[in-house]
């Protein structure tokens, strides 16, 4: 029935394609700063441009502290993404749960900034553009740090009933290349806003 | 790789009840079935679209005409707008892409047949939640029901204060979607051409459709994401009481439009480059030569890729902007011009000295490649910023851009088609309804566009609900009305061309146009798992290799 098709020859030569996880995961990531881009964009356009305050250099000081915490989680995740290369789920897992706990802690940071910023400051969206491109940026940077750690976390669950295995390094990789991508992103939305910003 | 793919009980059609097919349809992960959706979803909206522009032409047929009121007016040319570009050209390369990518390069499937699926949807309720609007929207008594900013809805029209109601929310909800869902449908797409091609098929030996498809995607990643994050200020703005496009707090209105064309051109690009990819495999296969400077193709696309990027300040040169942001736009719209025209010459040299068989796909193409010459004639006329002071926002724009995504894109859209048709069905389509087709929409384009250009010329503005008789206007007025029935008829000639043919029909065979690409190998309608065996290629045109074994591609390149 399928006549000429059966005649080419079926795959013998050796064949070697990029893995399509890890190239839809970059693909993925370049759409992303494209949107981030947009959004720092228009907070660089729009500083100083703020017609009543309260202003950044009033308000805002750098988090160090939670920068740490996220960065060096780049780091953890890249030590479980070893781990289960060689098989070693248990450090792997306790690797992956320090990820989660430094991730965590950075969007504790941010949610306290925001809690002072509003309560103490009275700093909102509508307040003036400042904080209307602050909120935005950096809550869509938050943003995607949650929807980071709710794919940790669905992979330490399945970690805890014990069914993640060697088989699933490459998944992980692609995960954790995600990961990394919100770490790095924070560094220009930390720069922006935290340094130039102010 | 094949071992991704899910083997389908071969059941006979027959046997299903109505509501099994449907079921099976509407939960279908297979990329033939989702590019089919996608072509069908399509050519629905086209009709709506369709009818859309004839009440705006038959409401511009004479001066002082009252057919629709002005507010009416606005809506139309709004939703034909954004129908047009977001829910017809979209969907349709979107539906040739997924059908034709893993048949040309010998995979059993896209590289993620879900997301394929969710992409599909996505963009489909995209296109609901945008026409839910006409009876969804009305807010306010007497605050307008369908969005009515213009398909590229300058800030700040869109603000809560001049946009009352929730017409733009629409407008701005359903882009939103549906640029999720053509993000997901690019990712993937990429993710298919790196991943999945078939033994032997090195980039270099990649059909041309499959080069072009994959820059087409690269540029949806970098462009309509700009959109999203802009449609996610415009939400933030109206909803959460934001300032991005607020003048009154300091807010700019000329960053929208930076942020819109950063996508709009590049999108312009996204529009064209698949219908490139038609001509590139329709012109050789009926020119019975194999294309003209394959690399130089190539790279003329990538180059289009990256130089469309920096060409979007063309669109706001009447905005006033400083000189040297003017030259370094005028420069790099030239410079699009170069690799374009390389295009074209690449696919006259193919024509050059081929037996040339003047079918309807390869008609189709012929008048695209003229026609595509002018549209770009008068693009750069445009792109010169003192011209484009004159042009700016009148007819001739409007005149200019239809060129390109009528009388470039959507010909080569039909040419691609007819080409495939046999493919897809099974069953040959009509050679003599398929000319009359060609002929009355080539008669209706010409009447219709060449003439728009010169009310342009003359001073008349783009979205006028009406205009003052006596300015030389209304001839040419006339004549461009006119032209748009007969385009109508084209269509309506080739809609009824697609439904005889797929009942009534002849079969087709695998391979009808003796053509040279892996789509021909297989059956037609192609099984769901396409490929009996995975093919393996050793040139660029596979089945010239083997049926001419004496005489193989590979040899040479």
């Amino acid at each position: 029935m399928n006549a000429i098709s059966t005649t080419l020859r079926p795959a013998e030569l050796e064949w070697e394609l990029p893995e399509r996880g890890r190239v839809a995961m970059f693909a993925l990531i370049a759409a992303e700063a494209a949107i981030f881009s947009i959004f720092v964009v228009a907070y660089l356009f729009y500083i100083g441009k703020s017609l009543s305050g309260p202003l950044p250099a009033e308000v805002l000081s750098p988090p160090f502290l939670y920068t740490i915490c996220l960065l060096s989680s780049s780091l953890t995740i890249h030590f479980a993404a070893k781990r289960i290369r060689s098989a070693n789920v248990r450090s792997f897992g306790a690797w992956w749960l320090l990820t989660i706990i430094l991730g965590a802690i950075f969007l504790y940071g941010t949610a306290s900034e925001w809690h002072r910023l509003i309560y103490e400051d009275g700093l909102t969206i509508t307040t003036n553009l400042f904080g209307t491109t602050y909120y935005s940026l950096v809550g869509l940077h938050g943003f995607h740090v949650i929807v980071g750690l709710l794919g940790l976390t669905t992979v330490m669950v399945f970690t805890l009933f014990g069914t993640v295995k060697q088989e699933h390094a490459e998944r992980i990789d692609v995960l954790s290349l995600y990961w990394h991508f919100v770490d790095a992103v924070w560094i220009v939305v930390f720069t922006v806003v935290y340094i130039i910003g102010r | 790789m094949s071992t991704e793919s899910i083997a389908w009980p071969s059941t006979p059609v027959e046997s299903r009840s109505f509501v099994d097919r449907l079921h099976e349809w509407i939960a279908t992960v297979d990329h033939k079935r989702l590019g089919i959706l996608y072509m069908i979803y399509a050519l629905v909206f086209l009709m709506i679209a369709g009818i859309e522009a004839t009440v705006i032409r038959i409401q511009l047929i004479r001066p002082h005409n009252d057919f629709v009121s002005p507010q009416v007016f606005n809506r139309l040319f709004t939703m034909h707008g954004t129908t047009m570009i977001f829910f017809v050209i979209m969907p349709f390369l979107f539906g040739f892409a997924n059908y034709l990518m893993p048949l040309m390069i010998g995979a059993r499937d896209m590289a993620f047949p879900r997301l394929n699926a969710f992409s599909f949807w996505m963009t489909a309720f995209g296109g609901l939640l945008l026409y839910f609007s006409v009876v969804g929207a009305n807010g306010l008594y007497g605050a307008g029901n369908a969005p009515d900013v213009g398909w590229f809805a300058y800030a700040p029209l869109t603000s809560r204060t001049f946009s009352i109601g929730h017409s733009t929310d629409f407008w701005t909800l359903a882009l939103l979607v549906s640029g999720v869902g053509s993000i997901g449908t690019a990712v993937n797409i990429i993710a298919t051409v790196l991943c999945l091609r078939c033994p032997g098929m090195t980039l270099a030996k990649m059909p041309l459709f499959a080069w072009l498809n994959l820059v087409m995607a690269g540029l949806v990643i970098l462009c309509v994401s700009p959109l999203t994050a802009a449609q996610m200020m415009l939400v933030i703005d109206r909803y959460l009481g934001g300032h991005f496009f607020d003048t009154q707090a300091g807010g700019s209105a000329v960053i929208w439009m930076h942020f819109f064309w950063v996508f709009g051109h590049p999108e312009v690009y996204v529009l064209v480059l698949p219908a490139f990819a038609f001509a590139s495999e329709i012109i050789p296969v009926f020119s019975r030569k194999p294309i003209f400077g394959y690399p130089v193709m190539v790279g003329a696309t990538v180059a289009i890729g990256f130089i469309s990027m920096s060409v979007w300040a063309h669109h706001m040169f009447t905005v006033g902007m400083s000189s040297a942001a003017n030259n370094f736009f005028v420069i790099s719209t030239m410079a699009i011009a170069v690799p374009t025209g390389i295009k074209i010459f690449n696919w006259l040299a193919t024509m050059w000295g081929g037996k040339i068989e003047f079918k309807t796909p390869m008609l189709f193409c012929i008048a695209f490649l003229f026609q595509f010459l002018v549209a770009g004639l008068t693009g750069i006329m445009q792109g010169a910023a003192p011209f484009d002071w004159h042009l700016g926002n009148s007819y001739f724009v409007v005149a200019h851009f239809h060129y390109v995504i009528v009388g470039g894109i959507l010909f080569c859209f039909f040419g691609a088609f007819y080409y495939w048709f046999p493919k897809m069905s099974g069953k040959m389509y009509s050679e003599t309804l398929g000319k009359l087709h060609f002929w009355l929409f080539l008669i209706g384009f010409h009447l219709t566009f060449d003439f728009m250009h010169i009310p342009g010329l003359l001073g008349m503005p783009r979205r006028i609900y009406t205009y003052e008789p006596g300015r030389g206007w209304d001839t040419w007025n006339l004549i461009v009305t006119i032209g748009v029935f007969f385009q109508a008829a084209g269509i309506l000639v080739f809609l009824g061309n697609l439904i005889w043919s797929y009942f009534r029909g002849k079969v087709a065979g695998n391979d009808p146009w003796d053509a040279w690409t892996l789509e021909w190998s297989t059956n037609s309608p192609p099984p769901v798992y396409n490929f009996a065996s995975i093919p393996e290629v050793k040139s660029r045109r596979p089945l010239w290799d083997l049926k001419h074994p004496d005489d193989p591609d590979w040899e040479y390149e």
